[in-house]
């Protein structure tokens, strides 16, 4: 019940923040839309099948790279088309990646998704005449529901119709999420994190269900990194480096991977403290690493777990 | 056609053979109880039976399909359950999800990723039917890493019922509980396979009285072969067994 409320006065505080003209803010929504999508994917890899991936980025930067092709390339600046292609390679990409990763379990799968992520990130940076190697590749202005908003300069443009585009989607995207977790498949997925043995005896296809998972992870990753492209206007390949797998593991475990509001309140805080952080400081790294050990040491289950846990005190 | 057949079975692990030849037939209606002395091969047997381990030689045959080829999937699927000799549960989910989880798998649903579980009411019934059968219907919302012993034993034993098997391969069902708590286990257990219609029940036992006073049937195993398939009469009558196993000499 007050999580509930909690959560409509946080989505009508997102949707109302508009009107306050904080551009700078504003802009700063906008890549919490992306990570928070991509977010979801990845701890339905690890806070539900227990699956820590390292290579998450790869499928970030993929969804970067659909959209620049579609619309630097191919001309295509529909949103909606870029959003279903990029799904679309993710599920490509995933499947045969995903097929190989999901056979090994803890270390042994996040170091084969690092490695397939730093392979991707090879890829852009050597492959320059199809990629732009460091340079990276445009994104181009997309339509969103075939409206092209040519009257609105760019920031007027991100802060207005985009914004609100990409909080429905994130909106959307949470609500599909929140079935899937629901769902018998996410139960048996839920069983494999706690016990996999005991799971495969009760006839749970493990390697069927994780592979699931992994492709829906890879989906969500997908779509966040075309959502991350069209601010920036850049598909660039430090999107698919392992700093970039690391900062949306750092992201799960800040705002509590065991809860799933978890993945998106670590997104809202990082990019906000990241910013402040920066403002304040060039070593913002040491700073963010010295958080991030008083994390793992005083509140593994991150903020919501300590948000809870004060509830629970209070109640 | 024996329900579940499996015919000079042998396993080696690396030099070590831990099973030599084990034949084995297990008929609808029966209750076997499988016996021996440390080492003796009997976890390695369920193993087999269950199609967890694949042996070196010989085969094993769920009715009538190759249980190797099943594989431990397919095998709960078709109708064939076991429980672990240590507790095996889910320690962080409840005892109503734990079942749910057997419950969804047996009905196939475990790919469905849009339906609503909490409104699937098949799912529910079994969750619920299973769980009064074993007296965990009050504690259906705990955790699993919060129950006592017994009550952890007891739900590893009912998750394997709630995936309403033909067969179901129970290693040691009472190990780690306490004496009066064993027999409240087996009198549960059996209760829940006369109601389930489970058509065959096997287990792996230490506690003698259980074995004796539960078995249709029971198997000594020794150093890999069997000793005895018999009567609980029969067993209690011969001599081999009676040295080997029950580590008793006749008077």
């Amino acid at each position: 019940m007050i999580g509930g409320v909690v959560l409509l006065v946080a989505l009508a505080g997102v949707a109302l923040a508009p009107l306050s003209g904080e551009t700078y803010y504003l802009t700063l929504m906008l890549p919490f839309f992306g990570y928070g999508l991509a977010l979801l994917g990845l701890n339905l890899l690890f806070g539900y099948a227990g699956l820590l991936s390292f290579g998450h980025a790869l499928f970030v930067a993929l969804g970067a790279y659909t959209a620049a092709y579609l619309t630097s390339v191919f001309g295509i600046l529909h949103l909606e088309v870029i959003l279903g292609v990029a799904a679309l390679v993710a599920l490509a990409v995933a499947l045969p990646v995903g097929m190989l990763c999901v056979r090994y379990v803890k270390i042994y799968f996040g170091m084969l998704t690092l490695a397939f992520g730093m392979l991707f990130y090879s890829f852009l940076f050597k492959f320059y005449h199809l990629t732009g190697g460091d340079e990276g590749m445009r994104v181009l202005r997309p339509t969103l529901l075939g409206q092209t908003f040519a009257s609105l300069e760019k920031p007027a443009f991100l802060t207005g119709p985009f914004y609100y585009y990409g909080l429905a989607l994130l909106v959307l995207g949470t609500l599909v999420m929140w079935r899937i977790v629901r769902s018998p498949f996410g139960l048996c997925l839920r069983s494999i994190r706690e016990n996999p043995g005991k799971a495969e005896s009760l006839g749970v296809d493990v390697q069927r269900c994780r592979l699931g998972a992994f492709l829906i992870a890879a989906v969500f990753g997908a779509v966040g990194g075309c959502l991350l492209a069209v601010p920036t206007g850049l598909a660039d390949p430090l999107l698919a480096y392992w700093t970039h797998s690391g900062n949306l593991v750092f992201m799960l475990l800040l705002g509590g991977f065991d809860n799933f509001f978890g993945p998106l309140l670590g997104a809202f805080v990082f990019i906000f403290l990241q910013d402040q952080v920066m403002s304040l400081t060039q070593y913002w790294r040491v700073v963010f690493g010295a958080i991030l050990a008083v994390i793992v040491i005083f509140f593994p289950r991150g903020l919501m777990g300590f948000l809870d846990r004060r509830r629970r005190a209070g109640a | 056609m024996a329900l579940l057949e499996a015919r000079d079975v042998r396993k080696l692990y690396g030099d070590v053979c831990a099973l030599d030849g084990v034949s084995l037939s297990i008929d609808e209606g029966e209750f076997v109880s499988i016996i021996g002395p440390n080492g003796a091969g009997k976890t390695t047997l369920v193993n087999v039976l269950t199609g967890l381990a694949r042996p070196t030689d010989g085969s094993v045959r769920f009715r009538g399909v190759d249980v190797s080829v099943l594989g431990s999937v397919r095998l709960a699927r078709l109708g064939m359950a076991r429980s672990f000799q240590l507790v095996n549960v889910f320690p962080g989910l409840t005892v109503a999800e734990t079942l749910a989880v057997a419950a969804v798998s047996r009905l196939g649903r475990g790919s469905r990723m849009w339906a609503r579980l909490a409104r699937d009411a098949e799912v529910r019934g079994r969750v619920e039917g299973v769980a009064a059968l074993f007296g965990l219907d009050d504690k259906l919302t705990r955790q699993a890493r919060t129950l006592p012993q017994g009550d952890k034993k007891l739900l590893d034993v009912a998750t394997a019922f709630a995936l309403g098997p033909e067969v179901i391969l129970l290693d040691e069902p009472t190990s780690g509980v306490s004496t009066r708590e064993k027999h409240v286990i087996m009198e549960v257990l059996v209760q829940a396979a006369e109601r389930m219609g489970v058509k065959a029940i096997i287990q792996v036992e230490h506690d003698m009285d259980i074995v004796f006073g539960y078995s249709h049937r029971i198997l000594a195993l020794h150093q890999g072969r069997v000793l005895a398939d018999a009567t609980p009469e029969g067993i209690r009558a011969d001599p081999d067994v009676v040295d080997t196993v029950l580590g008793k000499r006749r008077p």
